[in-house]
């Protein structure tokens, strides 16, 4: 039995970004961005869910982000998740990957009682691949980034192939351990159409908060209580529930400040148009051996 | 705060050989140091690898920290990060740069977690400057520049509370250039405080072939993008660098729809080249690819679009499709050098 936590992001798509996201100074209107559950989350997610299946144990995905970051956590149900976990506050926003690992860490050791802790090797939104080994530090357990296969579990071990510069590795770590996965490691199954009828609702407490307030009929200690029962509780942690330090959280727990930013402004261009036609490409080649580029 | 005026870089070595970004950004370091009247130390990490040290003082190193023992043969997490953690909370540099590579991006971050230091990932261009940031005056902050946002803007990151501001910086990035009047070799070996955590992961074998592919050697580049729509496309770019005598290299959208190899994309998360000529064909010119070509010596664009941002950056430019341009320029080249 080896029980697994699985870190998932909601990104923007920044893949498609067009013309309306952009604001008039330049700089990106993230809400306008359709956001998506980051792609290589899902395939760490895929590879929890094959080791459970393999070996028994239990899947955990926990997500640190506003309110409907719960959309991916439903999406982790669908797939097969036996828990979710929403880590949501106003306090958290703004958080660099420094604020991030140091709030997920302390999630995952309140979670506890896990061997693996899996994530993507890195967020679309950022590219910056941090905050999976920022974490596993936190937690003072090894890490294996850049998995591209998990050959064996065993005798409390693990056994995996990773990529390194130039080749791979094949490497055995003591557990627990934390895993980043590439992205073509294996696919992620297809929602099953069961799971969504059973978890379409599930609610995570901000958003039973808000069917409470717009229904006075409703009580929040109530409503929790019946989710829970019938298993579509997306169980929810603050700054309070962690006691975690002010100081280590959102903008204020986060080092990286943005000091400038400029929009990639299109400049006039100045290159020499060139016919697409024999003589004209015919031209540009003797140019180029003039310069001695060519020939 | 009380901090080391110092410039460290990791020198990442593989099979005991050190990798060429060590030394770039050793160069770059150096001047990065000058700027600030500090130090440029190299972090060499090892077996038998006092040869490494040596070569960083021809790229501007003034001390090289040395530490040595067998079981550091090969790079491995724990007993890496143990030894950087140690050694930055002891002295406190102001900057560390590492290479944005496997090693790199494995190790960075747990050392600026451990540390809580600030670290910005694969940096297009780095500089130290006096900086009035919310109304309080900061000393010789490290400007962290690069591309965010799907390249739609351009950010310079500071890390202003915090003693050691950390970044990595792509192979490539920064320009390799030996020092003229270098320091003299200064070697300080640290002894090698074995720990048990160093052991709980151990490799079992390892495969690496010397990277085939050159680009930042190549004299002439043919990169093909997204725009070329397929991989029988892509083959006209792989004809086209064959028939000229140069490498085929391709834009990030390119590797991902698995046109072309993950070694050879150009751009801010692949390989930055500067060769004699570039030929960009089908890429639209997003920034972070650009970042990784725009200092080529010659550069033709070929694309549908004329509106395209590669043509910004571009010398030549040619509208068109491409399958009917590559053909017709193999055409005539192949009768030109005739």
């Amino acid at each position: 039995m080896y029980n697994s936590i699985v870190m998932v992001k909601q990104v923007p798509d920044t893949a498609n970004i067009s013309g309306k996201v952009m604001k008039d100074d330049g700089t990106v209107n993230r809400a306008k961005l359709p956001a998506i559950f980051n792609h290589e989350d899902r395939v760490a997610l895929e590879l929890a869910l094959q080791i459970k299946e393999k070996y028994g144990g239990k899947v955990i995905a926990v997500t640190m982000g506003p309110p409907r970051a719960s959309d991916i956590l439903r999406e982790c149900l669908y797939m097969g998740a036996d828990e979710v976990y929403l880590i949501s506050d106003r306090k958290f926003a703004g958080a660099d990957t420094l604020a991030t690992s140091y709030v997920l860490s302390e999630a995952i050791k309140k979670i506890d009682n896990y061997h693996f802790v899996f994530a993507g090797r890195q967020a679309i939104d950022g590219d910056t691949a941090q905050v999976g080994p920022q974490t596993a530090e936190k937690l003072k357990i090894p890490q294996i980034t850049y998995t591209e296969e998990v050959i064996e579990v065993s005798d409390n071990k693990i056994r995996a192939k990773r990529k390194i510069d130039g080749g791979f590795e094949i490497v055995e770590s003591t557990l627990p351990v934390l895993l980043t996965v590439l992205k073509d490691v294996v696919s992620p199954r297809p929602f099953s159409a069961k799971r969504v009828m059973a978890y379409k609702n599930a609610k995570s407490l901000i958003e039973l908060e808000k069917l409470a307030e717009n229904n006075s009929l409703l009580y929040i200690d109530k409503l929790v209580h019946e989710y829970e029962e019938r298993g579509h509780y997306i169980k929810t942690l603050t700054m309070d529930d962690l006691q975690l330090e002010d100081s280590r959280c959102g903008i204020k727990g986060s080092p990286t400040k943005v000091y400038k930013v400029e929009s990639v402004v299109l400049g006039g261009s100045d290159h020499v148009g060139i016919e697409p036609t024999k003589a004209g490409i015919g031209e540009l080649i003797d140019k180029l051996m003039t310069d001695h580029i060519f020939g | 705060m009380n901090f080391a005026n110092e410039v460290w870089v990791f020198i990442e070595q593989r099979d005991g050989k050190p990798a060429d970004v060590s030394f770039e950004l050793l160069c770059k370091g150096h001047k990065l140091a000058e700027s600030m009247n500090g130090l440029l130390k190299a972090i060499v990490i090892g077996d038998d690898a006092e040869g490494i040290a040596k070569q960083t003082f021809t790229y501007g190193a003034d001390e090289a920290l040395l530490i040595q023992d067998p079981s550091l043969k090969h790079y491995r997490t724990i007993p890496y990060s143990r030894i950087l953690n140690k050694l930055v909370e002891k002295h406190i540099p102001r900057i560390v740069l590492f290479g944005a590579t496997v090693i790199g991006r494995d190790l960075a971050p747990r050392v600026a977690s451990h540390t809580r230091s600030g670290l910005t990932a694969d940096c297009t261009d780095l500089k130290v400057s006096d900086v009035k940031y919310l109304k309080k005056d900061f000393n010789n902050l490290l400007l962290q520049i690069r591309p965010a946002f799907g390249g739609n803007i351009i950010a310079t990151i500071i890390t202003p509370d915090v003693q050691t501001q950390m970044a990595t910086v792509r192979e490539g990035v920064m320009e390799l250039s030996p020092i003229d009047n270098h320091p003299k070799e200064n070697i300080t070996k640290i002894e090698y405080e074995p720990d048990p955590l160093d052991e709980v992961v151990s490799i079992i074998e390892q495969h690496r072939e010397d990277n085939k592919v050159n680009l930042k050697a190549a004299p002439i580049i043919v990169a093909g993008g997204y725009g070329l729509g397929t991989k029988e496309n892509f083959r006209l770019i792989e004809e086209l660098a064959h028939t000229i005598g140069g490498e085929v290299a391709g834009s990030r959208a390119a590797v991902d729809a698995g046109f072309v190899s993950p070694e050879r994309q150009v751009g801010q998360t692949g390989v930055t080249v500067r060769p004699k000529l570039y030929i960009a064909i089908g890429i639209s010119g997003a920034i972070q690819h650009r970042a990784g070509m725009q200092e080529s010596n010659k550069i033709i664009a070929i694309n549908i679009d004329p509106d395209a941002p590669i043509f910004e950056v571009a010398h030549y430019g040619i509208v068109g499709d491409a399958t009917e341009i590559i053909p017709m320029f193999i055409d005539v080249f192949k009768h030109k050098l005739k």
